[in-house]
């Protein structure tokens, strides 16, 4: 599962006086099996870009090619679609409308037409993987729980499909630090099992860093710059001026560096900057 | 789809119509209905055409964007005009199965149609050309004399504020709810209307919440600020009348004559 991005612009309510240009020839391709981050400030378009990849929004001009399928093309089942690629929306938990979790993890795959039995199998599987209890939670109102627990049944209910690609837009906004690394242990766990493609949309740069094979940033519509975390955070200069953060390993090395301690860029691995730091005071140099 | 809806949507511009008192605007719409349903010749319409023409002309509102308003109300249209066409006795001009079509249903459904057309553009120039918030403030000073027998004016107003404010973000919830539900593969475009009115359960029972919860934590903002209501309340800005507003007042009023004299004279 593969998908290539070429030249996607997208502009909201074109012709009308504020018509605005939210994707502007974007490219880009994700591998099979790739965990990837898209970054970017609020507006930038992160959101409608993502919207692409599963054909809630059209292009205004470009292509989308998921798997060998243009979704530009006539006559492509956006059913397919969105069962091939998932997405999850930020605040997913608001989409909750179902009496008892069960049912609600179960409205994806239902749509999809699957039979009693493999939903139910879907459901529990779903469950396991966002390590929520069965047994105690499938039959209570997802009203009636906490927030974080809300987040995992939405997240549930997508996963539940089984999608070849998971999108996943801000999935720890506005959780305490324990659901925050909850929920990312989570999504890593599935991306390991189920063996997904993963676009991972986040404001936090020590996450992004840590998880991601391949990094996206997003600016004013553009896609300014991409590859590995190390080559798109050792551009220190440029992701500040975009009003974005280093991960905090990145960033005191970049300010060391501003202190005359030469360093390398992009590293935000803290065992290889620990090692870099010694080395540094090994070889005799003062700090100022 | 859902951005399609025009209702009192606000067209931005700085023309003369934009920049005039909005509790003029607000009674000249009124007298401008009123004088429709006065006018009882064609002749009466064609000025009125002319003259809507010539605001819509100096407001620097696109005509297509007026037109857009009438597609939902355009099924009322074609209503009242097959309506008024048959059900009007008089001298026979065709036959269509039982019924008649006669002379003078012609005229009425013609001359309806048209009534009703100047109506909705009429009254969607207003919309169109204030803002909301001006607009309630508008109706907020108009309806000041009424308080004095008991009628809430600044509650009403308030209530007009806050519920013009929410359009838009009850439609953007609407739309982010529905794109989530398609993500999780609902399908709203096609099915019978059984199987489309079960498809609006997942999206209506999220928006009902978050109206709640919106409409909870402005409440708590607005009670944070101290807010409680009352004629005591100043405003940022206090609306004048200026020398447009005052030209707008004679040419509201010379529109009324003409159609009174239209009615009496002709």
């Amino acid at each position: 599962m593969s998908i290539q991005v070429k030249n996607l612009t997208h502009i909201y309510s074109p012709g009308l006086p504020y018509e605005s240009v939210a994707l502007d020839d974007v490219s880009f391709n994700i591998e099979d099996g790739q965990f990837v981050g898209v970054i970017g400030h609020t507006g930038s378009g992160k959101s409608t870009m993502i919207q692409h990849l599963n054909g809630l929004l059209k292009p205004t001009e470009g292509s989308i090619i998921v798997d060998g399928i243009d979704l530009t093309g006539e006559g492509v089942s956006m059913i397919d679609i969105r069962k091939r690629v998932g997405l999850v929306f930020q605040y997913p938990e608001y989409q909750l409308f179902e009496e008892t979790v069960a049912k609600d993890i179960a409205f994806g795959p239902k749509n999809l037409g699957l039979d009693e039995e493999e939903i139910n199998r879907r459901v529990r599987e779903a469950m396991d993987l966002v390590r929520l209890d069965y047994d105690k939670f499938a039959e209570k109102s997802p009203f009636d729980l906490s927030g974080g627990q809300k987040r995992r049944v939405a997240i549930a209910g997508v996963i539940a499909m089984k999608p070849e690609v998971l999108i996943l837009d801000e999935p720890t906004a506005g959780l305490d630090p324990k659901a925050h690394r909850d929920v990312l242990e989570m999504i890593v766990d599935i991306h390991r099992r189920e063996k997904n493609v993963t676009v991972f949309v986040s404001h936090n740069m020590n996450d992004v860093a840590r998880l991601c094979d391949k990094v996206l940033v997003m600016n004013g519509g553009k896609c300014v710059l991409q590859g590995t975390p190390k080559e798109v955070f050792a551009e220190a200069d440029m992701l500040r001026s975009m009003g974005l953060d280093l991960p905090d390993v990145t960033q005191m090395l970049y300010e060391l560096k501003q202190k005359g301690v030469e360093m390398p860029d992009g590293v935000f691995d803290i065992d290889e900057a620990e090692k870099l730091i010694l080395d540094y005071i090994r070889g005799g140099k003062s700090v100022d | 789809m859902i951005r399609d809806i025009t209702l009192g949507q606000y067209y931005p511009g700085d023309s003369v119509i934009h920049r005039l008192d909005p509790r003029i605007k607000i009674i000249g719409t009124l007298i401008y209905i009123i004088a429709l349903f006065v006018i009882n010749k064609f002749v009466g319409f064609a000025a009125a055409v002319i003259c809507l023409a010539a605001i819509i002309k100096v407001s620097k509102v696109p005509l297509k964007f007026m037109l857009r308003g009438l597609k939902p109300i355009f099924f009322i249209i074609i209503f009242t005009f097959v309506l008024n066409l048959f059900m009007v006795s008089g001298e026979v001009v065709a036959e269509i199965w039982i019924f008649d079509i006669t002379r003078e249903g012609i005229y009425q459904a013609t001359f309806m149609a048209i009534r009703l057309i100047l109506l909705i553009i009429g009254s969607s120039l207003l919309t169109l050309t204030t803002k909301p918030i001006n607009l309630t403030d508008g109706i907020e000073h108009l309806l000041k004399p009424f308080s004095k027998i008991g009628l809430p004016s600044h509650e009403l107003a308030m209530m007009m504020t806050i519920a013009l404010r929410f359009i838009p973000t009850l439609l953007e919830e609407t739309d982010k709810i529905m794109k989530a539900q398609q993500a999780r593969g609902a399908d709203f475009e096609s099915g019978n209307i059984f199987h489309r009115a079960k498809q609006l359960i997942p999206i209506l029972v999220p928006l009902f919440i978050s109206a709640f919860r919106i409409a909870q934590d402005m409440a708590m903002a607005m009670e944070a600020r101290c807010y409680n209501g009352g004629d005591k309340r100043t405003r940022m800005t206090s609306m004048k009348y200026k020398k447009a507003d005052a030209v707008a007042g004679i040419l509201i009023a010379a529109f009324m004559a003409m159609s009174i004299a239209v009615r009496v004279f002709l």
